[in-house]
């Protein structure tokens, strides 16, 4: 039996679809922005190299989907966020942020243009034919769709809360692939990274996506709430000869953070600017529709060229030379030849990192010291200065 | 994982084993170890150091959180568990044997700890 995602009650948190499932694997569950989620099942290490070599099985029912439909959808979104949404080809999807007037983060969100792709044939049962979904963090969710729901004033488009229309199940790994092609009538070879398209997964209907958060292959399941235990289970049937593992938040966040992939909260803000968080590329000036007005647009078109001449900060990788893991919030120093030191910047993720054996992190440093192979700089891990390696992000690319 | 009988545990989930000529071992126990997760790095302290019960000795630090390792008994440290420095998973892995941690010359009778039913209870209750 399966239920659709509960609402939020005074005596706990949400929980998904896959509760009932998550707790019969044994599941160590944790709060996350409202929601009752898995952290791990067994080993998070295991979960984290299960995904790097081999697959691994994720419940994501907790981010929050947002539809946008009508004549001028495309021209909200455009309006709305920092990419140049319009412009996105149906079934396929971007990485793009929504920012508020002064071009703070807000959150950063993958909007999928929906529909078929032109020369596709056959409609295989979509759950969301047409317009764009967008998906936002769970913390932020409420915060995008109100956003969405003020900025759509003058706009043809309609803004719908579809939170809980959806349960997400994502598959990651190199054996991802063939693990869902068992399942699936979807052509998984003609779908590209960031694209998506609707098909029939376990005999469901699905939005079949290529994206993912964890530096690996893999797929993102859109599927009814109804339908999330039926695909979990044959996602986990089909996988068990590949090795595929169910995998937990906690393995999730040193997956991206090993893929230099930024965290709300962690490295992005309402403080940051997509600029200061070295991913300008992100904000489209040149756009499609409404002469190129979006919201925040002046003060990021500043930032644009305070990262092109005197960027205070960067975003840097840090690898640690001994075994003290960083934490979010511990000063970056650097120590001067006679002893002493001084604090130029913050850790905004840290853990240890299942691939490289070595605790990493991510952090904002003063530029004087962001380049890599920069000596002298240290983590300061509760008094004591650790020595750091300053990298470029990411830590871990995939051999393509 | 169940808590042998013959150790006692402090609220802070350590185990502390009965003294043989005068010297208990300290553990964490299964429990403490699986709310952890994979630990990654132990700081123990040196052979040699006074410990004090309920006070700090060392860290456990995992994937998620770092946490401070509470001595569950006041005495002098005589040996500490070089296998578990260099391959923290043996904590999550034989919590109550391979990933002891140290040994402590006890003084006096330690106070307060609970009986291996008595923790049982204690950390269902967590």
């Amino acid at each position: 039996m399966t239920t659709a995602n509960s609402p939020s009650t005074p005596s706990g948190p949400r929980k998904t679809a896959l509760d009932a499932t998550h707790r019969a694997l044994g599941a160590t569950m944790t709060d996350f922005a409202g929601w009752d989620m898995p952290l791990r099942y067994g080993s998070e290490r295991d979960e984290h190299l299960a995904v790097r070599s081999r697959a691994g099985l994720f419940d994501l029912s907790h981010m929050g989907e947002i539809t946008v439909t009508g004549p001028q959808a495309g021209e909200l979104l455009d309006y709305s966020l920092i990419g140049n949404l319009s412009a996105l080809k149906p079934g396929r999807a971007r990485y793009t942020m929504i920012c508020d007037e002064r071009g703070g983060i807000l959150d950063d969100l993958i909007v999928y243009r929906l529909g078929e792709p032109e020369g596709a044939d056959g409609f295989a049962g979509a759950v969301a034919p047409e317009g764009y979904m967008v998906v936002a963090n769970a913390a932020n969710s409420q915060v995008v769709l109100d956003a969405l729901n003020h900025r759509q004033a003058g706009f043809d488009a309609a803004v719908r809360d579809d939170r809980d229309a959806y349960a997400l199940l994502a598959v990651q790994g190199p054996e991802a692939a063939g693990i869902l092609a068992r399942l699936t009538d979807a052509d998984l070879a003609g779908l590209r990274y960031y694209a998506g398209l609707p098909a029939t997964v376990a005999d469901v209907p699905a939005l079949v996506a290529r994206t993912g958060y964890t530096g690996e292959d893999g797929f993102e399941l859109f599927v009814s709430p109804g339908d999330a235990v039926a695909v979990w289970e044959a996602l986990r049937a089909a996988g068990t000869e590949a090795g595929l593992l169910p995998c937990g938040l906690s393995c999730r966040d040193t997956l991206r953070l090993e893929a230099g992939m930024p965290l709300y909260g962690h490295e992005l803000s309402t403080a940051t600017t997509p600029f200061d968080a070295g991913l300008g590329r992100t904000v489209k000036f040149e756009k499609t529709t409404n002469d190129g007005r979006f919201v925040g647009r002046e003060p990021l078109e500043a930032a644009a060229k305070r990262a092109a001449s005197s960027p205070p900060r960067k975003l840097v990788g840090l690898i640690a030379q001994g075994r003290r893991v960083p934490r979010a919030g511990y000063p970056v120093v650097a120590v001067a030849s006679d002893g002493g030191s001084t604090v130029v910047g913050e850790v905004t993720s840290g853990a240890p990192s299942p691939t490289l054996g070595k605790p990493i992190a991510i952090a904002y440093v003063d530029a004087a010291h962001a380049e890599p192979g920069t000596g002298g700089v240290a983590v300061d891990i509760r008094g004591t200065h650790e020595p750091y390696e300053v990298v470029a992000l990411p830590f871990y690319k995939r051999q393509k | 994982m169940s808590n042998p009988q013959q150790l006692r545990y402090s609220k802070e989930h350590e185990w502390l084993s009965a003294a043989e000529n005068g010297v208990s071992t300290v553990g964490i126990t299964a429990h403490a170890a699986d709310a952890l997760g994979d630990v990654v790095y132990v700081q123990l302290p040196e052979v040699g150091d006074q410990v004090a019960a309920d006070g700090t000795c060392g860290e456990l630090e995992s994937t998620k959180s770092v946490s401070d390792l509470y001595s569950p008994v006041t005495g002098e440290v005589t040996e500490i568990n070089e296998d578990v420095v260099n391959d923290p998973s043996l904590v999550n892995s034989a919590p109550f044997e391979g990933g002891w941690l140290f040994k402590v010359k006890v003084d006096g009778e330690p106070e307060g700890l609970l009986s291996a039913d008595e923790y049982t209870s204690f950390a269902a209750g967590n």
